[in-house]
């Protein structure tokens, strides 16, 4: 059903389209929650980052979701802040959430790093030189709901939601209940 | 908000945002390496031509920890001494490019006509009786972090007690308080109570033994050594023994209460208590929000669209 919203509307169509909807979004999560325990050798190394803001809740899901799939595992969760990091700050009104707020030290740890919508990649790059300044984790791994492509820089994601093609000038809005497309 | 010259300049929004930045800032000052790369390539001149040992050193450290280059001016080793004036000297500063100036002056005004000569952005880090409203920030933060309960501080009473009238502190710090809603209390004897007493949405008494007990907070300013040489105190000994926080007054304190003073201390004189032996004492808390305060007020001005832009929404 999202794949049929999405087709043709990419770059020609004015309006918006839902996407994926809330019980997609819960599946995709619940499916990179999978992916993670799958990949990751041992799980007690691993700790879950949400970037703020949008990323936060999507990484609350995933450790919800590795305490029932591994009950006997607790994978702590953090967030990180990238205000300060951003190489565009000057350009556009700065926006805070809540504080970097990383429970543990990181050398050592896999980071699973989640954010909802991967572009350009260039918070991505703001958020792992934070990272940086709370140790040296061995190594870090990116977690998006939707990839919409227009990368800017070399990055790209370990575990995708959905991969949606999108035209540069749409916006992408992503809420627990719905991913939704606006050109 | 381009440049910070009083507390006025401020609604109370833009108090919260810069509140709640700082306790970003705050974050960043537990970590083993307190240093981000916000303010890369900006420079940040401080210019005091008044001495000062923690708002220097205070404004200093916040700008490093923001990475941004810091400029040294104390006017006892330059040029002011060869008779310079204080607009060759910011034009001169401004020539080398400067983003930011931190003017501290003796006489009241002089930050806002620093803002004339400059197109950097200027900070009042203290301007004769006038304002200095990072302090008033500072003691808004520490007051409302201790006692967690959000930004609001309405039903917060806070007594200020000392020379209320030439102190700048005493200014700005009431009017950031009951712009939050808390109820100020200046307490002094006639001489040093200021006339505007009730444009400052404050109260007035000269009896600090009736309010001691009744206060959330206390703050105590520092007596002035050029006062007591004027007739406004004429005898030091009687005004310790009226306004001054003894161990016996002290002991009167609410436990719950928060003891401030905005440094430096005149022990034996205001202060014959030792702060140390105070549990109600947040002093040096004051001295360490001071510096994730000014990040987030330097950061505010030279890192971002404006204050009020900061706290808002996503995207």
């Amino acid at each position: 059903m999202a794949d049929h919203s999405l087709s043709g509307q990419s770059s020609e169509a004015v309006g918006s389209a839902v996407v994926l909807s809330q019980s997609d979004i819960r599946r995709a999560i619940t499916r990179i929650s999978h992916e993670i325990v799958e990949r990751s050798s041992d799980l007690a190394d691993v700790i879950v980052i949400g970037m703020q803001t949008g990323g936060v809740w999507i990484a609350e899901a995933i450790c919800r979701n590795l305490a029932t799939i591994e009950p006997t595992v607790e994978v702590p969760l953090g967030a990180v802040d990238i205000t300060m990091y951003r190489d565009d700050y000057s350009l556009r009104p700065v926006v805070t959430g809540a504080p970097t707020n990383i429970p543990v030290e990181l050398t050592g740890k896999t980071v699973v790093l989640v954010d909802d919508v991967l572009y350009t990649g260039r918070t991505v790059r703001a958020a792992l030189e934070a990272l940086n300044d709370h140790g040296r984790p061995r190594r870090v791994q990116l977690a998006v709901l939707v990839d919409r492509g227009h990368r800017e820089l070399p990055i790209r994601p370990d575990f995708v939601g959905k991969n949606i093609p999108t035209h540069i000038s749409d916006e992408v809005d992503v809420s627990e209940d719905a991913v939704v497309v606006r050109s | 908000m381009k440049h910070l010259l009083s507390t006025h300049d401020l609604s109370r929004t833009d108090i919260e945002s810069l509140l709640n930045v700082a306790d970003h800032m705050a974050e960043i000052n537990q970590r083993p390496v307190p240093k981000v790369p916000a303010l890369r390539g900006k420079t940040v001149a401080s210019v005091f031509f008044e001495d000062s040992t923690r708002t220097r050193l205070s404004f200093e450290t916040a700008a490093k920890r923001l990475s941004a280059d810091v400029m040294t001016f104390s006017a006892s080793s330059s040029s002011v001494n060869k008779g310079e004036s204080i607009r060759d000297t910011i034009e001169t500063l401004s020539a080398m490019g400067v983003d930011a100036f931190i003017v501290r002056h003796r006489s009241s005004g002089v930050p806002l006509a620093v803002t004339s000569w400059t197109s950097a952005s200027v900070i009042n880090a203290g301007d004769g009786w006038h304002q200095h409203p990072t302090q008033a920030l500072l003691d808004a933060y520490t007051i409302t972090r201790e006692r967690k309960a959000g930004n609001d501080l309405h039903g917060v009473r806070v007594a200020i007690v000392g020379d209320v009238k030439h102190s700048r502190v005493a200014r700005s710090t009431t009017h950031v308080l009951t712009s939050l809603g808390a109820t100020v209390t200046l307490v002094a004897p006639s001489t040093l109570l200021p006339n505007d007493v009730t444009a400052q949405a404050a109260t007035a008494t000269t009896n600090f033994d009736e309010v001691i007990e009744h206060c959330d907070v206390l703050y105590m300013l520092r007596m002035q050594k050029e006062r007591m040489d004027h007739a406004l105190v004429p005898d030091i000994a009687e005004y310790c023994d009226r306004f001054a926080l003894t161990p016996a007054r002290a002991q009167r304190l609410a436990p719950g209460a928060l003891l401030m003073h905005p440094g430096p201390m005149n022990r034996g004189v205001e202060m014959q208590v030792d702060p140390n032996d105070v549990a109600q004492s947040r002093i040096l808390t004051q001295v360490t929000n001071g510096i994730a305060v000014r990040m987030a007020v330097l950061f505010s001005l030279l890192g971002s669209g404006s204050a009020s832009n900061l706290s808002k929404g996503n995207e």
